[in-house]
């Protein structure tokens, strides 16, 4: 058994995949928590997609990846919060229609490539190629994330349940969105190596809601969320390695049962 | 040590014997709507005094107690608390929102919950300490909360919730609280216990500004009756008309 587990880990790609896969997962698990509380699920997986066409186009200039999709991402975050500012149109309305234009846009610019194989690794992940490179971005974000929601956590929590209290203290709630909108842009960017544009939010959001369903103290939240989404990056890791089976996709079904048992503890708890 | 204050504003001295409020000629409207919510209303509230602000639903009481506290911006007029500008200085004034206002399925305590009250005086990056936590349980205690300090705050009944956001808006020491419909779907234990909190609060010299329907023991509860109808203001003086 111990042969099994540590016999991928001679490999150094493997060690750098699991590096990876621990970072993305704790971190978006903690964020997730945010994004699943303050019922911003959909603005993850806009988020996600939207990073594509900044992608595609630092693939096609020879540019880095990441920051094409940060660029991308950002422009996004902050375009939402722009085109919806007066309530003239309603945010969810306004990520409906600049998350798919963009994706449509990054799309469009794929098929400029001639090959869409080229580029499928950004739409389907692949842990496995990330590079020490790579793995030294993701843990600069990873670190900078968890640190900013460390320090400002009184304050995400507080305009998460009350923001009208909140700015009335002078905490500016709408600040506040803004700087987990950031985060996030930043957050989805690290992911999306790991699983990829299209099951990125999954990641973001399928830990932190199991983790909801069992417990109801913010910080128990976040570890929990935390442990499962590390757990099934470990599972998929070790699929894609001895099952021959899409990294990606195994870790966001991992993801998945664990909600699946989690709602069932939670419904035979309740009863 | 540096203090990191959310709105950038220091804490202020209030000017000597100035009133708590002074409102003068306040007109609030709503983007894409005709009729003000607030009309040229104008009054002045007296320090230490209990105040009850009653009207209709949409007579304006929710917009009045929001202008004062800042999450509205007038459209005319003038607005004085403890003779200084709205926002001057935040930890001054405590309001106490309308239940529904609150995500009350947030996994956070009560004790959590009315930590929060103490965020003003901390500012960015610096957290409550044991002071702080002393002071939550004593108020906690004070408001016929104190066992309930570890349970999430949707767990409560609809009076412990509005005992708790009570506590939130006493353990900030604010000198004015505004308080929007404390008493709407609460039992008589807790509109007893947030009636003599009042009254303390009263002699200590705060001032309570209190939107409510709860016409029935104005007399008793209160020091002074504000009385609004479609916006303007109707009716301001003792609380026996």
């Amino acid at each position: 058994m111990l042969n099994w587990l540590l016999e991928p880990l001679t490999y150094s790609f493997m060690r750098t995949g699991l590096a990876a896969a621990t970072l993305v997962g704790i971190t978006c698990a903690v964020l997730g928590a945010y994004v699943v509380l303050r019922r911003m699920a959909f603005i993850g997986d806009a988020l996600s997609h939207t990073v594509l066409p900044g992608l595609v186009v630092a693939y096609l200039n020879g540019w880095s990846l990441f920051g094409g999709a940060i660029v991308a991402g950002l422009l996004t975050a902050l375009g939402i919060g722009w085109v919806s500012r007066r309530g003239t149109v309603r945010e969810d309305t306004a990520i409906g229609v600049l998350f798919t234009a963009m994706f449509a846009f990054g799309i469009l610019l794929m098929s400029r490539v001639g090959s869409f194989r080229d580029l499928s690794h950004i739409l389907f992940g692949n842990i496995l190629g990330v590079r020490p490179a790579d793995l030294w971005l993701i843990a600069v974000i990873a670190v900078s994330v968890l640190l900013t929601l460390f320090l400002l956590h009184k304050e995400l929590e507080l305009s998460s349940y009350d923001p009208i209290y909140a700015e009335v203290i002078g905490l500016k709630a709408d600040r506040m969105r803004l700087v987990l909108l950031v985060l996030l842009a930043f957050t989805v960017v690290t992911c999306i190596q790991v699983v990829g544009v299209i099951l990125t939010s999954a990641l973001l959001v399928t830990p932190a809601a199991a983790a909801a369903l069992l417990t109801n103290r913010l910080p128990r939240l976040m570890l929990l969320a935390s442990v499962i989404a590390v757990g099934s990056a470990l599972v998929g890791l070790y699929a894609s390695y001895y099952v021959n089976v899409a990294s990606g996709a195994a870790i966001v079904l991992c993801c998945t049962a664990c909600f699946g048992c989690a709602w069932l503890a939670r419904t035979l708890r309740s009863h | 040590m540096f203090r990191f204050l959310y709105s950038q504003r220091r804490h202020h001295a209030a000017l000597v014997g100035a009133p708590a409020l002074h409102i003068e000629d306040v007109t609030v409207s709503y983007p894409g709507t005709t009729q003000p919510a607030l009309d040229a209303v104008s009054l002045c509230i007296p320090a230490g005094v209990r105040v009850a602000l009653v009207g209709a639903n949409g007579s304006g009481k929710s917009t009045l107690l929001k202008a004062v506290a800042g999450l509205i911006q007038p459209k005319t007029g003038r607005m004085s608390i403890y003779g200084l500008p709205i926002g001057a200085c935040h930890h001054r004034v405590a309001y106490l929102p309308q239940r529904g206002e609150v995500d009350w399925r947030f996994p956070i305590t009560v004790e959590r919950l009315v930590l929060a009250g103490r965020y003003v005086h901390h500012g960015w990056l610096r957290r409550p300490g044991p002071s702080d936590r002393a002071l939550v349980i004593a108020v906690l205690d004070q408001l016929g909360l104190a066992d309930l300090v570890r349970r999430q705050i949707g767990a409560l009944s609809g009076g412990q919730q509005q005992r708790a956001l009570l506590a939130r808006a006493l353990v900030q020491e604010a000198d004015l609280l505004l308080l929007d419909e404390p008493l709407s779907a609460v039992d008589a234990a807790s509109r007893q216990i947030i009636a003599t909190t009042l009254d303390q609060l009263r002699r200590q010299g705060k001032t309570a500004l209190v939107a409510t329907h709860h016409l029935d023991r104005l007399a008793d509860e209160f020091d002074r009756v504000i009385e609004l109808h479609d916006g303007t203001l109707c009716y301001s003086g003792g609380q026996n008309r």
